[in-house]
């Protein structure tokens, strides 16, 4: 049983909804080659959090409360995406996270998905597009799952759009897994319209069993600001913020103020 | 058993020079005439070593020492007046000039060439032009914040196109995008001029604190001299290869790349390890490896500052262990930098080289000597005062004069030619007209070129391409930004060399100004055939005089550039190409205006006057024909248009602006309503009146100095009062119309966005795939 301080607002101890915003730390990956680390960081500030930049050869997390793997090309990616990243120091301690009891919560983008198919976080892979090119677009995404912890503040079926860009981005895996992802609600996110890059099943992001580790292909740190973000093309309002529910949700789901 | 810790080379030392002097040279191999071997011989006083040749040869190439340019050049840094002084911080000469922002923020921009590697391998030759001109950037202590790409390709479907266009798109994208820096706009045009020399340009552009601005020079007896990044290579040596008879091993790997070959990894990782040393100020003078690699970067920083400055080659790491001292010397291998760093900062230097896993070698020293002495093993190969390497190369006066066929050309306008024969006029041709306009190649929508690019990351991109001009947000606190855009018009060049160069800068002008910013500096990519053609001298003589003039009129200084000669196939000329890139600044970038109109019942304002200006029109090009007068040029109207559309953007008085330009109101109008897919209703009959011309003039013509911009109802009498008082010429065209999915112009037949759209879109894949 929790004692009630005899001064100061009640909220203000360990009650639920407790912590500020502010307070709850996300740290924000940096290997050599990454690129979109300092816009996931941006993102981070934007939803009201704290960014906190950890560097790959690292052996500690700190006290961080989620993990957000950036987009880029980790060492170059000369050998396979994420193939190298997978062996960084920090990464070890960031599996043993994930899949510890407190289930970090973790978020992989773009080149952070492919570092946590390398990593065995998320089953399947990732191979070139089926054109062959790298491809920038404003993409709509179907959210099919809003449990996990990066997606509380979406509603299953909303649909939101948000920056794609990437060369290796088609998401494989054999049927089984495929139907295992299916049954279990495992697809979090779906391309909707248009499959950009050949992805099975139009899969664009999946998580883990226990929905704290979540990697998709498209960018939702690059639509979390007004004037920056995608342009829906009707011309009416922008979609400029859609991607800010990703780090509102495991915002609140950290500081206990979620749905 | 002994190890060889040194290569054995039959080294022509200095000393061994002046012993031999009459001992044969390959100089005309390496590219030097006759006279300037001998000014060589004559400046050093004695026949320079095999290690000096390399040095000098490719150091008094065009490409290095502007030989044929540099008595036209001046005018740019003559024709200053103190107005376009008042925020230059860093002038031409320097990697890249910078213009101070305010805030106590400054920028730095520049635009390079890369062609003709770009013609023999596309891919390595479009990526490496990225990679060079972004290490110009941090050679200034900015952070790289953008890069642009004008692009210039031979006939659509000549067959040899689509190499060029894979490879160097592929490439651009492929090194771009690994740098996370957004590519936020450039040109792309299609003319069989390019058919055997493309033009590949790059632009990047840079960001830094008054403080942190670097230059290139070696001070300070005692310093150390420093060489990081990747290892040199025997990539992009090019003529050195007539030296290997100093070897005495022929084991050597034969085919070595003409072209360098990029590792963007490699660049990305340097960009960082630099802000991180510029940020603990740990370097006191930095140059990047660009063109001939080590032989520029040590004479330019020993010629910059102010003593001399003393090398041991061997020192040098490579990644070929064959190559010889004057292959060291002038080997392109890419990402690489060579910095000054005093003795107390070694320590912290190795520390963030380690951090960031870049391999470094300290080379030698700063000395007071006044010479650049380079060493093999010890022994002197180079002893020469580095000013005469960098820069006291020859200098031409090439002869020049008006092709005797200009006046010819001039003379043969489109109005009433073959070519013009069945102009459309009946409303269903009209609306042919434009559909054909406007899915030409050089017309057409470039996603399939810019969707290849990452224009997102940094998140701090507020308009790309295809807007008039990319903005990016230089300061999140205040939303502090800087515009670019970069423009040419070949076929107006041709016309007239004097007022195409001109035009390039008006519609650069016009095009940051249309974004909202306010234009302050420009950077120029002079792409011209062969100077010792007295034709393109001519061309390259006044297309230099206009653009000099120009920017006196306009107020905004050159800061930098680039000048790429021998662009030909066979004798055959490229058309003069001034690719000018402005550079504009936006107090908020929340207020940049994009090109597209969004909101139901604002109004469309035409501004600007219209002439029947058909010569060297994409129209006549369309049509097959070039020749007669380009559209004519008034810099004081384009300075008061940039003012109201400043003024209009900084007061919301407009929602969109979209600047008129090839392909003239017709082209507008489909973009802006293609732009967010929304529609309008357009009737030009007060245009016709008020300029007398034609419908189809009205819709093709393509008149400088005009623009369309889309005003809210409440800021319509506002907006016509600062014209009118401005005494600017506007009429209300049309209004827009989200719902009809339609693009309606009075006495052209209705054509629908959907169609225009596919239209517009289909041209590039359907040659490119």
């Amino acid at each position: 049983m929790t004692e009630l301080p005899l001064i100061g607002e009640a909220a203000a101890a360990d009650a639920p909804g407790a912590r500020s915003l502010a307070g709850a730390k996300i740290g924000v990956v940096t290997f050599p080659g990454t690129l979109d680390d300092r816009d996931a960081a941006r993102a981070v500030r934007l939803a009201g959090g704290t960014a906190v930049p950890l560097w790959h050869a690292d052996t500690a997390l700190g006290d961080v409360d989620a993990v957000v793997i950036p987009g880029g090309f980790s060492y170059g990616d000369y050998l396979r995406a994420g193939a190298i990243a997978r062996f960084a120091p920090l990464m070890s301690r960031i599996i043993d996270a994930a899949n510890s009891d407190a289930r970090l919560p973790v978020l992989g983008i773009c080149n952070g998905f492919q570092i946590l198919t390398e990593s065995h976080l998320l089953p399947g892979s990732m191979i070139k597009n089926d054109h062959l090119k790298f491809m920038c677009r404003d993409q709509v995404l179907r959210v099919e799952n809003s449990n996990t912890a990066w997606t509380l503040d979406y509603e299953a079926g909303q649909e939101i759009t948000v920056p794609l860009k990437n060369q290796d981005g088609q998401y494989i895996a054999d049927e089984k897994v495929l139907d295992a992802l299916e049954a279990e609600g495992r697809v979090v996110f779906r391309y909707v319209g248009f499959n950009p890059n050949g992805s099975r099943r139009d899969i664009a992001g999946i998580s883990n069993a226990a929905g704290n580790v979540v990697g998709l292909m498209p960018h939702p740190e690059h639509a979390v600001e007004v004037g920056f973000g995608p342009e829906s093309l009707d011309g009416i309002g922008g979609s400029d913020t859609d991607g800010l529910g990703f780090f509102t949700s495991v915002l609140n789901k950290i500081v206990g103020g979620s749905k | 058993m002994t190890t060889e810790t040194t290569k054995k080379f039959n080294i022509d030392t200095v000393e061994n020079a002046a012993k031999t002097p009459d001992t044969e040279l390959p100089w005309a191999e390496l590219g030097l005439k006759q006279n300037e071997f001998d000014e060589v011989v004559k400046v050093l006083g004695r026949r320079p070593t095999g290690a000096e040749l390399a040095m000098y040869s490719v150091m008094w190439s065009e490409h290095c020492s502007y030989k044929s340019s540099k008595n036209h050049l001046r005018q740019f840094g003559d024709k200053v007046t103190e107005e376009m002084k008042k925020d230059m911080l860093v002038g031409i000469g320097e990697n890249a000039g910078v213009t101070n922002l305010g805030d106590g923020w400054a920028v730095t921009f520049k635009i390079e060439s890369h062609n003709s590697p770009s013609f023999v391998e596309p891919y390595q030759g479009a990526a490496t032009g990225i990679g060079g001109i972004v290490r110009d950037i941090i050679s200034m202590g900015a952070r790289p914040v953008a890069v642009m790409d004008p692009l210039r390709f031979g006939a659509i479907d000549h067959p040899d196109t689509a190499r060029v266009m894979h490879g160097a798109v592929a490439g651009i994208g492929g090194y771009g995008n690994s740098l996370g820096l957004p590519n936020i706009g450039g040109e792309m045009v299609f003319d069989s001029v390019y058919q055997g020399n493309p033009l590949v340009n790059a632009l990047a552009v840079g960001v830094m604190r008054h403080e942190d601005i670097r230059l290139a020079n070696a001070s300070g007896k005692g310093n150390k001299v420093v060489l990081f990044g990747a290892r040199t290579g025997g990539d992009g040596i090019g003529g050195a290869s007539v030296l290997a008879s100093e070897s005495f091993d022929d084991t050597k790997p034969s085919k070595r790349p003409a072209v360098q070959v990029g590792d963007p990894f490699a660049e990305k990782v340097l960009i960082e390890c630099c802000l991180e040393l510029f940020k603990g100020s740990l370097v006191e003078g930095i140059q990047d490896l660009g063109a001939a690699g080590i032989s520029c970067a040590t004479s330019e920083l020993a010629s910059n500052g102010d003593g001399g400055m003393e090398v041991e080659l061997t020192s040098v790491l490579l990644r070929d262990p064959t190559l010889t001292p004057g292959e060291i010397l002038m080997s392109e291998s890419q990402e690489r930098m060579m910095a000054v760093v005093t003795p107390e900062n070694i320590a912290a230097f190795e520390a963030v080289m380690d951090k960031w896993a870049v391999e470094y070698s300290w080379l030698g020293e700063v000395t007071d000597t006044g010479r650049l002495i380079i060493t093999w093993d010890g022994e002197v190969i180079v002893d020469v005062d580095p000013r005469t390497v960098a820069h006291d190369g020859p200098v031409y006066d090439r002869p020049y004069a008006r092709p005797e066929w200009q006046d010819a050309v001039q003379a043969d306008s489109f109005t009433g030619s073959v070519q013009d024969a069945g102009r459309p006029s009946a409303p269903a041709e009209l609306a042919a007209a434009v559909t054909e306009l406007i899915s030409s190649p050089n017309m057409c929508s470039k996603d399939w070129i810019t969707n290849q690019y990452d224009r997102y990351v940094g998140g701090n991109t507020a308009l790309a391409f295809p807007d008039d001009a990319g903005v990016v947000r230089v300061d999140e606190e205040t939303g502090l930004g800087v515009a670019l855009a970069t423009d040419a018009n070949g076929r107006y060049t041709y016309l007239d060399p004097y007022h195409g160069a001109q035009l390039a800068l008006a519609e650069a002008y016009r095009n940051v100004a249309t974004s909202g910013a306010v234009p302050m500096a420009v950077s120029d990519c002079l792409n011209f055939g062969s100077p010792e053609d007295p034709d393109v001298m001519w061309q390259l003589a006044e297309a230099i005089r206009g653009l000099s003039d120009a920017c006196m009129v306009l107020g905004i200084p050159v800061t930098g550039g680039n000048v790429s000669l021998y662009n030909q196939t066979g004798t055959t000329p490229i058309h003069p190409s001034p690719v000018v890139a402005v550079l504009g600044k936006l107090d908020d970038v929340a207020r940049r205006t994009p090109s597209g109109w969004r909101e139901d019942g604002q109004a469309i304002y035409l501004l600007g006057t219209t002439a029947a200006e058909l010569d060297g029109s994409e129209w006549a090009n369309l049509r097959g024909h070039l020749g007669g007068q380009p559209p004519k040029v008034d810099l004081a109207a384009e300075r008061a248009l940039g003012e109201i559309l400043i003024n209009a953007s900084r007061d919301g008085m407009v929602d969109s602006a979209h600047d008129l330009s090839e392909g003239g109101l017709a082209a507008a109008l489909v973009e802006s309503s293609l732009r967010y897919g929304v529609g309008a209703r357009i009737a030009l009959q007060d245009v016709l009146d008020r300029d007398g011309v034609d419908l189809f003039t009205a819709l093709f013509s393509e008149t400088q100095g005009r623009a369309i911009v889309g005003v809210p109802r409440s800021e319509e009498v506002r907006f016509k009062d600062m014209c009118t008082a401005r005494g600017f010429a506007h009429v209300r065209i049309g209004v827009v119309d989200a719902a009809s999915g339609q693009l309606e112009i009075n006495g052209v037949d209705t054509l629908s966005l959907d169609a225009l759209r596919e239209a517009h879109e289909a041209t590039l894949p359907k040659y490119f795939g």
